[in-house]
Order: structure tokens, then sequence, then C-alpha cells
């Protein structure tokens, strides 16, 4: 689903991720660890092409496609969905009205919405005035508007309450389970782990990916040991 | 003096409804005559200004230049025409009365002088269309308008500016509400002028009044817009918010607003924010608050840049191609909830923004 091939990652002058590869299969979900700072948001970023992040090496591929410098919203068409972590307010377009250009189909929009208890929100404003719960859950109610086969989650759970997280985490883990999806997550808490059971996980430390293992494992010795041991660790 | 029809037809541009069916009045004045006054409901007056002073002397001897007296300001006195609106206590108008100035002959001075009075417990949208003729070459209008909204009254006035690019053009204007009254004051600027200078005054005068102005200005090269509002807070629990939108297509826009807070427990918001789309455009926004006292809560936002970088690519990323997030961004930007404005005119607003 897919493939990256040992990309190198700048912003501005300074080298962010350096020589990163990693494969998602099909159906298969990846959880991505790693301190402040250390370039997690940056690889999701790349992924989807923002343009603040010039890929300086390497290829990115979905589906056997090369997508290293494919438009952002052709990348999105393809069937990468990306809920950020803090996605910019714009003022003047209506959630409703985003959602009705990604998606045609009116009862989808509001059963969605409905879910994710959203539908009360509809009518504001592009993420003005909302709290961290309402923008992580309208982030969320966008990209399964776009029926994603690859979900790229950058700290679904942060500045989100616990009530909050448990309605995040139940619907992502229906959707993945029900479309077979692939998601690449990043998680700092680790909260989201109670709901979405990782196939693999990698930590990112410094730019470089120094762990790969199963992610509870990974989130488990991090808790123990901090990042510090993951950087000496014996899967290196 | 007679109107054709094709001229009638060109008036609709800026809110002009040629069937009047959904209109409590009309009023169309052209170069310095007036062709029509109309009125559809009971308690609503409309005449040309001569003609109310002549039919109401105490009217003239009461409210000609009384405004701008207030203010200590002298105002030009060689003015042909306008428009005298009263709506008498108590009448709710059911439709926007409407009113036109347009502009025919070539290098001609338009200078009027409107007075609009809505009495208490009256309510009243009005919609006045200023534009001129293909064929107008470089002509000027100075447009005076002084409103007086009484005990509890309500007033609802949108401006809609269509000129050409070889037109001066200075409306000025003020404002005195009483007691439980209201202004809602929309302003919109849509084409190519050579210059626009306005900064219209609101004094709320008794307490619990409330002043709203909303301007939305798309400026292109070689205009020039000067733009703002001015509210004086003169009494207690009196409220005023002031929002603008200018939009920069290479014009140079100064977008003021002005709230003196001149008593205690009065709320004031200013709010402009500025878009510049093309590199030759010019913004320059100047809010101000002013008060001596310590119990009001005035506060302002302003805000002029580019489209950013980043809310476009948000946009991208839910599948919408950049060049659609940017007119979907513009569009957002001029999309102020003003109320009461006439339907095409929201289809020409979106025109005109889609066309760049």
């Amino acid at each position: 689903m897919l493939k990256i091939e040992n990309i190198s990652v700048k912003g501005g002058d300074s080298l962010i991720l350096k020589d990163i590869s990693l494969k998602i299969n099909k159906n298969e979900t990846m959880v991505i660890f790693g301190p402040n700072g250390s370039g997690k948001s940056t690889l999701l970023k790349s992924i989807i092409g923002i343009s603040n992040y010039k890929i300086v090496k390497g290829r990115i591929f979905f589906n056997d496609i090369d997508i290293t410098n494919l438009p952002i919203s052709e990348r999105a068409k393809i069937g990468i969905g990306i809920m950020f972590q803090n996605p910019p307010k714009i003022y003047g377009i209506k959630i409703l009205q985003l959602a009705r250009y990604i998606s045609k189909n009116e009862l989808e929009i509001k059963e969605i919405a409905e879910k994710l208890k959203v539908d009360m929100l509809l009518k504001r404003d592009l993420n003005v005035d909302l709290s961290g719960g309402e923008i992580k859950r309208v982030e969320l109610f966008q990209i399964l508007l776009q029926r994603p086969k690859l979900l790229l989650l950058d700290e679904p759970e942060s500045g989100v309450d616990i009530e909050n997280i448990s309605i995040i985490g139940k619907v992502l883990n229906e959707y993945i389970k029900k479309t077979s999806c692939s998601a690449l997550i990043i998680t700092h808490t680790g909260y989201i782990l109670d709901y979405i059971k990782g196939e693999k996980g990698c930590v990112i430390i410094d730019g470089r990916i120094t762990c790969k293992t199963d992610p509870q494992t990974v989130f488990d010795m991090i808790k123990k040991y901090g990042y510090e041991k993951c950087e000496e660790c014996k899967w290196r | 003096m007679e109107i054709k029809k094709e001229e009638l037809k060109q008036l609709e541009i800026v809110g002009f409804d040629i069937e009047e069916k959904e209109r409590a009045g009309s009023f169309i004045q052209k170069d310095k005559e007036v062709v029509f006054t109309r009125t559809f409901q009971e308690g609503v007056e409309i005449l040309p200004i001569e003609k109310a002073f002549e039919n109401y002397p105490e009217i003239k001897e009461k409210y000609y230049g009384y405004s701008f007296k207030k203010l200590n300001k002298e105002f030009p006195k060689d003015t042909e025409g306008g428009y005298f609106i009263r709506v008498k206590k108590g009448v709710k108008t059911l439709f926007p009365i409407q009113a036109c100035l347009y502009i025919k002959a070539k290098k001609f001075r338009q200078k009027i002088h409107n007075i609009v009075i809505v009495e208490e417990d009256a309510q009243v949208y009005v919609i006045t269309g200023c534009t001129a003729a293909k064929e107008t070459e470089d002509a000027y209008h100075l447009g005076i308008t002084e409103f007086f909204i009484k005990k509890n009254g309500f007033l609802n006035f949108t401006m809609i500016h269509s000129w050409k690019k070889d037109i001066e053009v200075q409306p000025l204007s003020v404002s005195i509400v009483e007691e439980g009254g209201t202004f809602i004051s929309n302003y919109i600027s849509l084409n190519p002028v050579k210059k626009i200078t306005m900064y219209p005054t609101t004094i709320l005068e008794g307490e619990n009044s409330k002043f709203r102005s909303s301007s939305i200005i798309v400026s292109y090269s070689e205009s020039y817009q000067d733009i703002g509002a001015r509210c004086i807070l003169s009494n207690k629990n009196t409220s005023t918010e002031i929002i603008s939108r200018a939009i920069s297509y290479g014009g140079k826009v100064i977008a003021r607003g002005h709230i003196k807070a001149d008593s205690p427990m009065v709320k004031g918001h200013l709010e402009c924010r500025g878009l510049i789309i093309n590199e030759k455009g010019f913004i320059y926004a100047i809010p101000e608050l002013e008060t001596s006292y310590r119990d009001v809560e005035l506060s302002h936002e302003a805000a002029i840049g580019k489209i950013k970088r980043e809310e476009i690519e948000y946009l991208a990323s839910r599948g919408i191609p950049e060049e659609e997030a940017q007119s979907m961004i513009i569009r957002g930007f001029i999309n102020v909830d003003i109320l009461g404005l006439p339907e095409f005119l929201e289809k020409e607003i979106k025109k005109i923004v889609e066309k760049v």
C-alpha cells in the first residue's frame, strides 16, 4: 500500500528526516512513536505533500504509483487521508460546505456527522472557535467522507479529553476494520492503542527510524525506560 | 424626466428591482433630476428632498444639517436632489425601500443630500445603489446622507457601489440613533473606481442603542478607496461592531475604523481583514479606539496579508485542487454575513471572485 524508499526531507535549510524507509501493507496499521521534534509529523506531511517540506532524496510509492511529486489534491483523490494535528482556521468556509465538496451523499454526511457528534458544528467556519476535541472530530469527519485507503493520523488524541478519545478511537477502529484500510498513526500518549491494535510499530528519533517492532512492545519499553533506551535498542 | 428600459436594467446590478414586487417603495435620481418616487406601503414616505422641504418646512428647519452641527462639521450646501425617506411611528416595512442614484451625463458632478427618518418603533430596510452609465466619463458623485433613528427605531441600510475607473466618489454621512435604536449599515464596493473617500459617523446618542457596520471592498488596479466607519458611543449601554473585508487585486485600500467611547458602560469592537491577491495591491488598515473612561470595553483586530499557503494545502489534502481551494478561500473571505442582501448580488460577488 505505502512504500517509502530511503527518503530524506528538508524543512527550510535543516535536514529533518534522514534515510527513512518503511512499508505498510494493505490492512496494516503502523504506529509511530518518538520524542517532540523528532520528525514524526514531517513524515506524515511529506507523504501528503505539504510544501514546507522538500524531499531531497528517495521516493514514496502508494499502490505502486510514485507519488513523490504528485499534487496534494491528487494524493487525496487516490486514497490518502490525513488528520492534521493543528489544522488551520479558515474563515468563511463552513464545515458543511467542505463536507459537501468531499461527498455528494447527504445521507452519508448526516450519518457520519451524527456518529462523530459534529452535526451541531456543521454551520461553523472551519476550525474557528472549536475546542480541542471538536477539532479532532471535525478532522475525522472530513477524512471519513474521503473514504481513504490509507489513514495518516497525526496524534489523534492530543488535546482531547477521555470521552472524545473514546469516540474517535471507536470510530477509527470501526472504519479500519470495515474497510480493511491501512493506517499510519503518530501517538505520544499511546491512548489510541486502547482502541486500535497496530501490527507494526516504530520509533523516530532525530529524524531516523531507530526501532521497528510491534507497537505494544515499543510503547511498554518507552513507558519503562523513556526514549533514551530506544536509541540503543536491540532491534535497531 | 424619463428613464429608458435599458437604463433601468443597468440599475439591477446595484440592487434595483425593476418589477418593484418586493419593495416598499422606490426612488431614482438620474444626474440632477429625480426620475420618480413611489411608495407601496402606508406610513412610508419617499419624496425628492426639495419637495419634502416644500411640504414640510419644519423638517428642513429641524433636520437639514442637524447631524453635521452635532459634530461641528461643515457640509457642502450646493446639492441638487436627493431623497427624503420617512417611516412613520410604529410602521414596519415588509420589503425594502430601494433608492438609486445614477449618473448619465459626461463629466457630470452629481451632488445630492438625503435625509432618512425612522420614527419611534418603526422598522425599515433600505437598499441604495449608486452607479454610472457606460458612456459617462470623468464624473463625480457626492452623496450626503443624514440618518435619524428615533426611539426603538430600526434601520438596515445597504449601499452598493458599482462605479467606473474614471469616477470620483465621496459619500458623506452622519447618523444619530436615539434610545434603544438600531442602525445596521452594509456597504459593498464592487467595481473599479478612480477614488472613493468615505468615513461616515454614527452617534449613538440614546441609551441601549446599537450600530453595526460591515463593508466589503473589492479593489482593482488604479483604484483608490479610502473607506471606513466611525462610531461615537455617547450614552450608557450603547454598543457597536464595525467589520470590514478588503480584497485587493492591485488597487489601494485604506481601511479605517474608529470607535470613540464618550460614556462609561459601552462596548465596541472593530474587525478589519485584508487580503492581497495581486502583487501591486496595497492595504493600509487603521483601526482606532479612543476613550477617557475606565468602564468601557473596546477592542480591535486587524489582519492583512496574502492567502496562507497552509490553508490552500489543507483544502487540497481533502481533494480540492489548489486553484479551486484558493477561490474557495477568497469567496469565503468576502462572504460576510450581511443581512438582507438581494440574491443576485451574492451571485454578482461570486462571479467577480471567480473571474480571478
